[in-house]
């Protein structure tokens, strides 16, 4: 395998006029979790149902783990593992049947597929509901067991539509435990999302996607160093106070509020200068209430990049795409 | 305690194998299924039970059936319209892997993606076999006395089940084109209604006017109530055992090929 796990180049998909992807280029290391960041209806899904050879490419290449998606679709299926947006188990089933049909459609002895039932049941803490019905799980576990299912035969790459959406924060921070679990085990994965909190936690490397596009593509750090720097938020004690520091800082980028006496100093100069500013107010006397850095968040990288906040849904695209 | 990864070695064999071996793994799927969901079996026997009493000790004995018992020429009927409604379980399960996220699942795995379609539909015979032995039951219980030997015995349920194999294939197509299980409920009751009453399922044709005997006495169901009573019972057979065959085996051709194009067509 060589040193990309996946590869995109020059990706497009229309669904009659709609152009829902227009012209998508990915390069994923091995060993990476890369995260596609946008908001519904931005080409995420359809990208990852393309890599996953559940989508025809109209236009462009892949490849996944070495093979071409298009002419390769079979080789892909082997090694990859997909969790899409809906849990896909099946209700009528128990939780351990669920995995040990999908073991042995993964082609796997009927042996090893029990055995990898068992111990993945385990390993998802879903022990007790082992022999229940699917349809009596609760959102969070059902996504415990879809994530599961997707990691039967361990596949070295893996797939996660947006894998935490509408889960509450305990399962969502399950589910984030296991990924870092995975991906410390050498997983590559491509996971997509609309929390950017959830982007700027797991991934390694960020690829904004807006109406088909990349628009933005870094570390998370990269991503908010192009909004702008950090800043250091002020409240002062008091009136007189906001007074005098508004003259002590008058040559600096300083944005203020006098009704709430707080303040916002650009720090573009790095850590001496906010060590300078809190000496010169300290040598000033000057009261402070309470004082924060504040770093530009992805929400504030979307705002900037698209000009629209990142929840924005755009269902009308979304229909679409089924 | 980390088991998240684990080499396990895929197995290797020819595609043919997996053809196989992937349907009867879906097969057991649909069966297991029942358990968590029993109500689809009162569909194919309490309800025509119900019909069997119904017809034998209220409607039956206004219907004329000639030097024939009303209940040995009705049974043939109940058979075929069982297995009908039977037969459109496997659409409703296709609908259901369509409304749910799960086809996604199976389309991202290394298996035979036919093998999800061949799953239900051959539950569909397990279920079928099912039904009617509850039926030959409920019919010697109330009167039922066929005379076939057991050739005439084995022709009976081998066109019975050849015809459900069909319908299935047909209730597929209608779970592939609607996606939705009140779809193909809507759908398969206008296509099973009239074929199983205008028949001679429950009353002789004789009586019905020119224009829809010609169309009861030769739509494909008849062709099998006909030629399976006959074989139970002893009535004329004709050329409908014929028929039958060769209907079930048109409607098999065209369920399945549309039903693979159509299915093919989805994955794009």
């Amino acid at each position: 395998m060589s040193t990309s796990a996946i590869t995109a180049s020059k990706l497009t998909k229309s669904f009659k006029d709609n152009h829902v992807l227009k012209g998508i280029d990915l390069n994923i290391p091995t060993g990476s979790v890369f995260a596609l960041l946008g908001p519904n209806g931005a080409g995420k899904t359809t990208i990852v149902r393309m890599l996953s050879t559940l989508l025809q490419i109209d236009g462009g290449e892949a490849h996944v783990g070495g093979f071409n998606v298009k002419t390769q679709a079979d080789e892909v299926r082997g090694i990859i593992g997909l969790t899409g947006q809906f849990a896909a188990v099946d209700d009528k089933l128990t939780g351990l049947e669920n995995l040990q049909i999908i073991g042995r459609l993964y082609h796997i002895s009927a042996k090893d597929a029990n055995r990898r039932a068992k111990e993945l049941i385990e390993r998802f803490e879903l022990t007790d509901a082992a022999k229940r019905a699917a349809k009596t799980y609760s959102g969070g576990m059902r996504r415990r067991l879809d994530l599961a299912a997707s990691l039967i035969i361990t596949p070295p790459i893996i797939f996660l539509d947006e894998p935490t959406t509408g889960l509450d924060p305990n399962s969502r921070n399950a589910v984030w435990a296991m990924i870092e679990e995975l991906v410390k085990e050498g997983t590559t994965i491509l996971l997509t999302t609309q929390y950017l909190e959830e982007a700027d936690k797991l991934a390694n490397k960020i690829a904004v996607i807006d109406h088909g596009q990349v628009i933005a593509e870094g570390t998370a750090t990269e991503l908010k160093a192009k909004v702008g720097h950090e800043h250091l938020e002020l409240t002062l004690a008091n009136t007189a106070a906001f007074e005098q520091a508004t003259t002590l800082f008058s040559n600096l980028s300083v944005t203020s509020k006098a009704s709430d006496l707080t303040m916002s100093i650009a720090l573009d100069q790095g850590v001496h200068q906010l060590r300078s500013l809190l000496d010169q107010l300290d040598d000033q006397k000057i009261a402070i209430d309470n004082f924060g850095i504040h770093r530009p968040t992805l929400d504030d990288v979307f705002l900037k990049l698209t000009g629209h906040q990142a929840e924005e849904v755009q269902p009308e695209v979304k229909g679409k795409k089924k | 305690m980390s088991m998240i990864s684990s080499h396990i070695p895929q197995v290797k064999r020819s595609k043919l194998v997996w053809l196989f071996v992937d349907s009867w793994v879906m097969v057991k799927r649909s069966l297991l299924q029942i358990r968590q969901d029993p109500e689809q079996l009162l569909g194919i026997t309490i309800q025509p039970i119900m019909f069997v009493v119904l017809f034998r000790f209220v409607f039956g004995g206004a219907i004329a059936t000639g030097n024939v018992s009303y209940i040995n020429f009705l049974m043939a009927g109940i058979f075929v319209q069982t297995a009908a409604f039977g037969a459109t379980i496997s659409g409703y399960s296709v609908a259901l892997d369509l409304e749910k996220g799960i086809m996604d699942r199976f389309r991202s795995l290394p298996m035979t993606k036919s093998a999800v379609l061949t799953g239900h539909v051959i539950a569909d015979l397990f279920r079928n076999t099912l039904a009617t032995a509850v039926m030959i039951g409920a019919g010697l219980a109330v009167g039922f006395r066929p005379d076939a030997n057991a050739i005439e015995w084995v022709g009976a349920l081998g066109l019975l089940l050849l015809m459900t194999f069909s319908l299935s294939w047909i209730f597929v197509f209608l779970g592939l084109v609607g996606k939705s299980i009140q779809f193909v409920q809507q759908f398969s009751f206008i296509f099973i209604f009239p074929l199983t009453f205008v028949s001679s399922a429950f009353a002789p044709t004789d009586t019905m006017p020119h224009w829809l005997q010609v169309f009861a006495e030769n739509q494909p169901l008849n062709h099998a109530i006909v030629a399976i009573r006959g074989l139970l019972i002893g009535t004329p057979v004709g050329n409908h055992v014929w028929w039958s065959v060769i209907w079930s085996l048109g409607l098999l051709i065209v369920g399945f090929t549309a039903c693979t194009f159509l299915f093919r067509r989805q994955a794009k």
